[in-house]
């Protein structure tokens, strides 16, 4: 680090001078080169979106950005002039603000504590609990965010938690804004929300990166996009001419044909039937649906409409207070999930970090882990260690994982590797229903794709999958007919040439009024 | 004369290296247990001799015990502050029984002792299911769960004896658990290498085991994927209870009295051993090989300074600090770890 140069800080005077410029900057952990001489350029007023797999750098950039991490090599300038960003405290300084996909919320604080976290409003001395209650009720009054400030962030849900980190990230003045997937937890609504912010904030001048997964998103804000590949610089692009699969192939270095595959649908007997199902919560209401072998069936809704929920009380994890669930011909209603995994039914949850992976274990352990009980990993109470290490090792293969390490820790391995784990542990063990619930969360295309096929594979031979999303392309393109939730009730079921996003939408909002 | 420097150098730093890598794999022990052996040795004569080796193995068995007791608490994500009042009530009951029986029939010594070893792991286990009930069930936490029954353990144990030993078991309980030797070992070593090989046989092939590295994990994500987690918690609660109550029936017979002050610096030293042996204090990480030698070094310093003449209130410092260092050296490792794993 060394070697950074900090020469000349003579103003470079350019017709249009770059908020931020870097040359060549390479960045080397342990083991990986995870930069390699990348250059970036970033303009004032201009959303400039950063494209690549996981992996290809994208998170080492931005951590750069944000002082969060200094490069070996390389040239860095801000406003024209070489700076060495040397740590958040100093980005900040310079008015660069990232809101990061791990959030840096306190949760036992209140909204308006964690949004002047660091620069606590005082009048001699003592904290001005007034002041601080004017100012943040300001903020998100001006953002538009429905928050109260005096809520406390731990009772929050994932996405007002996101609008409290971008209504901290736009408190001070900004020069640079750096939001990682700021829309991953936000519903449609609140993504508008945020767009508007940016367009906002382009028009004063701010430099906006952003990273996401979304190619939707990027024609809707980006004006110029960077592709990165395995840590490289792969080319810069205009955000409104570059067609999707121009990007999916600079991003991947393959073409590919179609993101969404085509799915056959066979339907055949009926493996989950639910029947006026409510919840002990309140959260699910008589909501009634069924599903087929040979089917991927779409449950769509925006967060809270109890989506999740219906799906969860199936599998014994919700309480059910009224309704009858039957799976496979058996009534199951009130079973725990090891009596469903055990009967072929397998949910997997939308947050692996969370709910879904036991992150400093072994990628072995955890494949294994919703199926140790069975005669081919155990006999009597001991483990078959040779069969397990075979059988998550051919999944391991089957699932490409990357690097293809199964004594690794999970918490080690990229998103969309830790995602595949997830999807491991489905196929150690025979499953009739899938359920999916937000499977392509913070992955990049690449992984996505895998996913895809990975659901019409266990789709076409047999198998009946359920898929809960609150993404629109994957609700539009993957299942063969949709459900569409509503504050805890279902609202329609649509098939074929009914599935378009209008309907959805109509459904997802309309009502909302009446 | 540039190139011999260069190698130099290039050696220094290999060796760098070389630990650097016997830090990540291993922790912080095994340069603790060098560094305590060289000052130790240093100190005094007596202390690298066979027969004091042997006696530092004796010493530490009951922290061993303990310790991995302690470690399937701390494995599941929690902790058992109630190990001391364990063996307090073990030690208690245990005598008591004995020399209850003792008195009504004199001749019986082997059913006094028996019933008396029942009696006394039956009450320390049983402390271990009131704790597991509590974290379990009712979804109290670990800390508070386990000082509350520290609290009432250990006066019960008292009012039991009214603060007095407990006297009057059968000699030959001392001389055979407490003072025994097969082929030169002292017996209460062969107790705690069955329990050692138990162990590890539990975590490393059993399913249990691995549940306990599961549910201390990610309890959400072992719950969906059909682990019974409850009763994973509440059993490594009473596995707990039942090796802290086999250490505490093994110092009765060493002391030959039961004794309700036994074990009140347990709960520190039996962290400190896991710690030092590199178990997660979040769960879900440790090793029983670890836990064992973070329990011997600590025998080992406690004997080293004995044999040093160190005063006993400076011994309780010098095994805090090493608590902390073990600690920080932890959050060091943990840094490597994320830099080396490729």
């Amino acid at each position: 680090m060394k070697s950074i140069v900090t020469e000349e800080p003579g103003p470079q005077q350019n017709e249009a001078p770059f908020l931020l410029e870097f040359q060549s900057v390479t960045k080397r952990f342990p083991g990986v080169l995870a930069l390699d001489g990348v250059n970036f350029d970033l303009k004032a007023g201009e959303v400039h979106v950063l494209f690549g797999e996981n992996g290809a750098g994208k998170s080492t950039l931005i951590s750069i950005i944000a002082g969060a991490i200094k490069p070996e090599s390389g040239r860095i300038r801000f406003r024209g002039r070489a700076v060495e960003l040397s740590s958040v405290h100093h980005a900040r300084s310079l008015g660069i603000s990232a809101v990061f996909q791990e959030f840096s919320l306190v949760p036992q604080l209140t909204v308006e504590e964690n949004l002047f976290l660091g620069s606590e409003i005082t009048r001699a001395g003592l904290l001005s609990q007034s002041e601080l209650h004017r100012c943040a009720g300001e903020i998100l009054d001006e953002l538009n965010f429905p928050l109260r400030p005096s809520q406390r962030v731990m009772y929050l849900s994932r996405a007002e938690q996101q609008m409290v980190e971008i209504a901290k990230a736009f408190r001070s003045d900004l020069s640079i804004l750096i939001l990682d997937e700021p829309t991953s937890s936000l519903t449609e609504r609140e993504t508008k929300r945020l767009f508007t912010l940016i367009e906002q904030a382009k028009a004063q001048g701010v430099g906006i990166v952003y990273i996401t997964h979304r190619m939707s998103e990027i024609r809707r804000i980006g004006d110029r996009i960077t592709v990165l590949r395995d840590g490289r610089y792969v080319d810069t692009v205009d955000a409104k001419t570059s067609s999707n699969e121009e990007l999916v192939r600079l991003m991947t270095g393959r073409v590919i044909e179609q993101i969404f595959p085509r799915i056959t649908h066979t339907p055949a007997a009926e493996m989950l039937r639910v029947e006026g199902l409510s919840t002990a919560d309140g959260r699910v209401q008589d909501v009634s649906l069924s599903l087929r072998k040979g089917e991927v069936v779409g449950l769509a809704g925006l967060i809270g409409s109890g989506k999740s929920e219906v799906a969860r009380a199936c599998f014994g994890w919700e309480p059910v207070a009224s309704g009858r669930i039957s799976f496979d011909g058996e009534d199951t209603t009130g079973l725990n999930p090891r009596q469903l995994l055990d009967r072929g039914f397998f949910y997997l949850p939308p947050d692996r970090r969370d709910e879904g992976l036991v992150m400093m274990r072994a990628v072995r352990e955890n494949i294994t882990l919703p199926s140790l009980h069975l005669p081919k990993f155990s006999r009597g109470w001991f483990l078959r260690l040779a069969a397990e290490r075979a059988r998550a090792s051919a999944i391991a293969d089957r699932l490409n994982l990357q690097p293809p390490n199964l004594e690794r820790s999970v918490d080690h391995f990229s998103g969309g590797n830790q995602q595949k784990v997830l999807l491991g542990k489905s196929l150690a063990r025979d499953v009739k229903l899938f359920v999916f619930d937000e499977p392509t969360v913070g992955v990049d295309v690449g992984t996505r794709v895998a996913i895809y096929d990975f659901i019409r594979e266990l789709c076409e031979s047999g198998a009946a999958i359920l898929m809960i999303s609150s993404d629109l392309p994957e609700i539009l393109h993957l299942p063969h007919r949709v459900y569409v939730m509503h504050r805890g009730r279902l609202r329609v079921e649509l098939t074929g040439a009914e599935v378009t996003e209008a309907a959805i939408l109509g459904y997802f909002f309309e009502k909302e009024a009446a | 004369m540039t190139s011999l420097e260069d190698d130099k150098k290039m050696a220094r730093s290999r060796s760098a290296n070389w630990l650097q890598l016997v830090f990540v794999r291993l922790g912080v022990l095994p340069f603790l247990l060098i560094a305590a052996i060289i000052v130790f040795t240093l100190m005094s004569d007596h202390f690298l001799s066979g027969r004091n080796i042997m006696n530092v193995l004796r010493q530490s068995t009951y922290l061993t015990l303990v310790a991995m007791g302690q470690m399937l608490a701390l494995l599941t994500g929690g902790f058992d502050l109630s190990v001391g009042t364990i063996l307090a009530v073990t030690s208690v009951v245990s005598a008591t029984v004995m020399a209850a029986v003792i008195t009504a029939a004199p001749d019986s010594a082997l059913f006094a002792i028996l019933l008396g070893v029942l009696a006394g792991f039956l009450a320390g286990t049983a402390i271990g299911v009131v704790n597991g009930i509590g974290v379990s069930v009712f979804n109290v936490s670990p800390f508070m769960m386990t000082l509350g029954v520290a609290s009432i353990g250990f006066g019960i144990a008292l009012y039991m004896t009214g603060g007095v030993p407990v006297y009057g078991m059968p000699d030959a309980f001392g001389t055979t658990f407490g003072f025994g030797q097969f082929l030169g070992i002292p017996s209460p070593i062969y107790v705690t290498l069955v329990l050692i090989v138990f162990m590890c046989v539990l975590l490393y092939w059993t399913r249990l085991g691995r549940h306990f590295y599961a549910v201390g994990g990610n309890i959400k994500a072992s719950a969906l994927s059909g682990i019974n987690t409850r009763l994973t918690l509440f059993t490594a609660y009473v596995m707990c209870g039942g090796l802290a109550a086999v250490s505490g029936l093994l110092l009765t017979a060493r002391l030959e009295t039961g004794e309700a002050n036994i074990g009140a610096s347990m709960p520190l030293e039996s962290i400190a051993a896991c710690v030092i042996g590199g178990v997660s204090l979040r769960g879900g990480i440790g090793r029983v090989e670890n836990v064992v030698l973070g329990a011997i070094f600590i025998g080992l310093v406690q004997n080293g300074m004995n044999l040093g003449r160190i005063e006993s209130y400076l011994q309780t410092v010098v095994i805090g600090i090493l608590l902390i260092v073990a600690v920080v050296a932890d959050q060091f490792r943990q840094r490597y770890i994320a830099k080396l794993q490729d």
